[in-house]
């Protein structure tokens, strides 16, 4: 099987004439495992160069300024639409390729790229809150932890800077919808990050070492990246806040104008294949969306709380629309003022 | 050309000019590669930004091609999000005057450290000048990213600096310097110390120090003869050296978002929040260029001063 994979793969760059076979990867930082790419390249003959980000927005503008040179790129679904819409991917139709069969059927129809036509899952998570439960040990699944902190807390709560992943805490914080454009509770919204910005230590990306160095004692933050934080420190919890918690994934895509756009479709359909997307999972420690792909894991990732949803708060997730650009104008006037 | 000049006797004068003709072409022939290099890299960038401010944004990043003077309206007025009226914008004033503030306090800072440093290593004999001068060059060595998270390790709550103070007992719990001002100020005075110490190094070097006896001999106190006779003769590199730091602080983007910890924008975070998830790429422009307005406006200013200065002595 594999050998017929790399067969498949070396007749595929043959027939394109490539004689360098190269992808270039453009990637959230801290995301991507180095055994999943030394197993993609030991498997294919492929060199792969990652190149991080730390924010979709700043992917966005810059493969959108043009000359970035890359082949792939992890959007999140919010995202999605606006890359396609753009015209900034191809469409490779992994739907048809031979590793779509072990996709969970949960994941195929989904609202930002139905049928997937364009993008294979990478991994999909949520955010919701951390905390240090040395210095806290009351209730935390809720969205107070940073909007209205509890005495013990206050001075050392880090909020990740993702526009939409915060906004959308606090807008549900106050009982309004994602993307909602209601001016009466995005007033609220405001006032109350500005206020609770107050008790807040930091806005900032990178938080694993900080949070396990106890720099920081609670926040915003994503359940894989609160799961590697309590590997490294044990007294850290993730929450589910039940005024409601943001759920995403982030897929893999190829831009239209890849340099390698095989090699880039050979990854695509090289991460749908269990043992494959066990390996990104295994890093990150989020959930992928392959079925089959749990065998393959660590045998602690089976009953994390940080992966496995309490039933009671289950339906308290909310995949977050992509907003139209009036709406989106109307945050970041809203982020500004927060950071100012 | 030459066999003119052969046949025909030159008159009287055409020789010096055909040389200062030939001087003039090799004098630009010579600029010429810089010339290149800050026209395509300095004054076309800038033309682009001049262009693009004033457009319209486009939904998703990028600009439409269509005028729009907002970008620059956006830079000093607002309407209000939530009842419309027209007021300034006083989000990017005071994030201005944030990057202002700190920027002076910067150059303050390495004055304090670096005015002394540099006398120091210029009093030294001259053969162990370059050893000192060598040694402040070194961290230029390291990447700044890396000298900049190097601080975090000795500023974090278990850090090198926490844990010595605990252990020595002057504290009972780890200070909170990570993500302060205290934090970008620090990072800051030590990432621009060198641009400071330099140019008043160059100063100090040229000062001649039998002016400083003659000051004594005439009564001078240690203080008088230092206000009276040495600051007025360093002042040129002192002054070099604050343009030289106070400048960069204002644009300043990685030391403020490492060790500030993001939740205040400086002008430069300002800036790149416009290119990034603002997608208000003409408002970016706009601000970039105000900056660098600003930035002008205090350096023809003190030509403008110390050349009368100069009229006057």
């Amino acid at each position: 099987m594999k050998k017929l994979f790399a067969a498949a793969s070396v007749l595929a760059l043959g027939a394109t004439g490539a004689i360098a076979q190269e992808l270039n990867i453009y990637n959230w930082g801290n995301y991507t495992n180095p055994k999943l790419i030394e197993k993609f390249e030991a498997e294919t003959g492929i060199d792969v160069t990652i190149t991080d980000y730390d924010s979709n927005d700043t992917a966005l503008a810059k493969v959108k300024a043009g000359g970035h040179g890359f082949d792939i790129v992890v959007p999140s679904a919010t995202y999605v639409p606006i890359w396609v819409s753009e015209g900034l991917l191809e469409e490779t139709r992994p739907d048809q390729m031979e590793n779509f069969s072990n996709m969970d059927p949960v994941w195929i129809d989904v609202p930002w790229d139905e049928g997937r036509h364009y993008t294979v899952p990478w991994q999909w998570g949520t955010t919701g809150i951390a905390v240090n439960t040395k210095y806290y040990d009351g209730d935390i699944d809720t969205s107070a932890i940073f909007m209205d902190p509890p005495e013990e807390l206050k001075g050392k709560i880090n909020v990740v800077p993702e526009m939409g992943d915060v906004m959308g805490l606090a807008i549900m914080y106050y009982g309004g919808e994602p993307c909602t454009n209601d001016k009466e509770i995005l007033k609220q919204v405001r006032d109350g990050l500005v206020e609770a910005k107050k008790s807040w230590l930091g806005m900032d990306y990178g938080n694993i070492e900080k949070f396990a160095k106890e720099d920081v004692w609670a926040g915003v933050n994503w359940n894989g990246s609160t799961f590697r934080m309590r590997l490294a420190n044990e007294n850290i919890a993730y929450g589910y806040p039940k005024e409601g918690y943001v759920v995403w994934m982030d897929s893999v895509a190829v831009l239209k104008d890849a340099q390698n756009m095989e090699e880039a479709k050979t990854f695509q359909n090289f991460i749908m294949k269990p043992e494959n997307a066990a390996l990104i999972s295994e890093f990150a420690r989020y959930a992928n969306g392959i079925k089959g792909s749990e065998e393959f894991m660590p045998e602690d990732m089976k009953t994390a709380r940080e992966i496995n949803i309490p039933e009671e708060l289950k339906d308290k997730g909310t995949f977050l629309p992509t907003c139209d650009p009036d709406t989106q104008a109307l945050y970041t006037r809203i982020w500004t003022d927060l950071q100012k | 050309m030459s066999d003119m000049a052969l046949n025909t006797p030159p008159e009287p004068g055409a020789l010096e000019l055909e040389e200062a003709r030939q001087d003039n072409r090799s004098r630009w022939l010579l600029a010429l590669p810089a010339l290149l290099i800050i026209g395509c890299f300095a004054t076309l960038p800038l033309l682009v930004m001049l262009v693009y401010a004033f457009l319209t944004p486009g939904d998703y990043g990028n600009v439409v091609w269509k005028f729009s003077t907002d970008g620059w309206v956006a830079v000093l007025l607002q309407r209000d999000i939530f009842d419309d009226t027209l007021m300034w914008a006083d989000a990017h004033l005071s994030i201005f005057w944030r990057s202002l503030r700190l920027s002076l306090i910067t150059t303050v800072l390495t004055l304090v450290f670096g005015v002394p440093t540099a006398w120091f290593i210029a009093t030294r004999p001259r053969e162990k000048r370059q050893f000192w001068l060598f040694l402040v060059t070194v961290p230029f060595w390291t990447n700044l990213l890396v000298r900049t998270i190097a601080i975090q390790e000795l500023i974090r709550s278990e850090g090198v600096i926490n844990l010595i103070l605990l252990k020595i007992g002057i504290i009972d719990e780890p200070i909170q310097m990570m993500f302060t001002d205290f934090a970008i100020g620090f990072g800051m005075t030590y990432v621009y110390l060198p641009l400071m110490v330099l140019p008043v190094y160059a100063a100090v070097d040229k000062l001649d120090f039998r002016l400083v006896e003659a000051a004594h001999d005439l009564y001078a106190g240690r203080w008088t003869a230092f206000r009276r006779v040495i600051l007025p003769l360093i002042k040129p590199g002192i002054i070099a050296g604050s343009i030289l730091v106070f400048i960069p602080c204002l644009g300043a983007y990685v030391t403020p978002r490492v060790l500030g910890g993001g939740k205040n924008l400086m002008f430069g975070n300002l800036i790149e929040l416009q290119f990034g998830a603002g997608r208000n790429w003409p408002l970016g422009a706009a601000l970039s260029l105000t900056l660098m307005a600003i930035v002008m406006v205090a350096l023809i200013y003190y030509v403008r001063v110390t050349s009368r200065e100069r009229e006057d002595v």
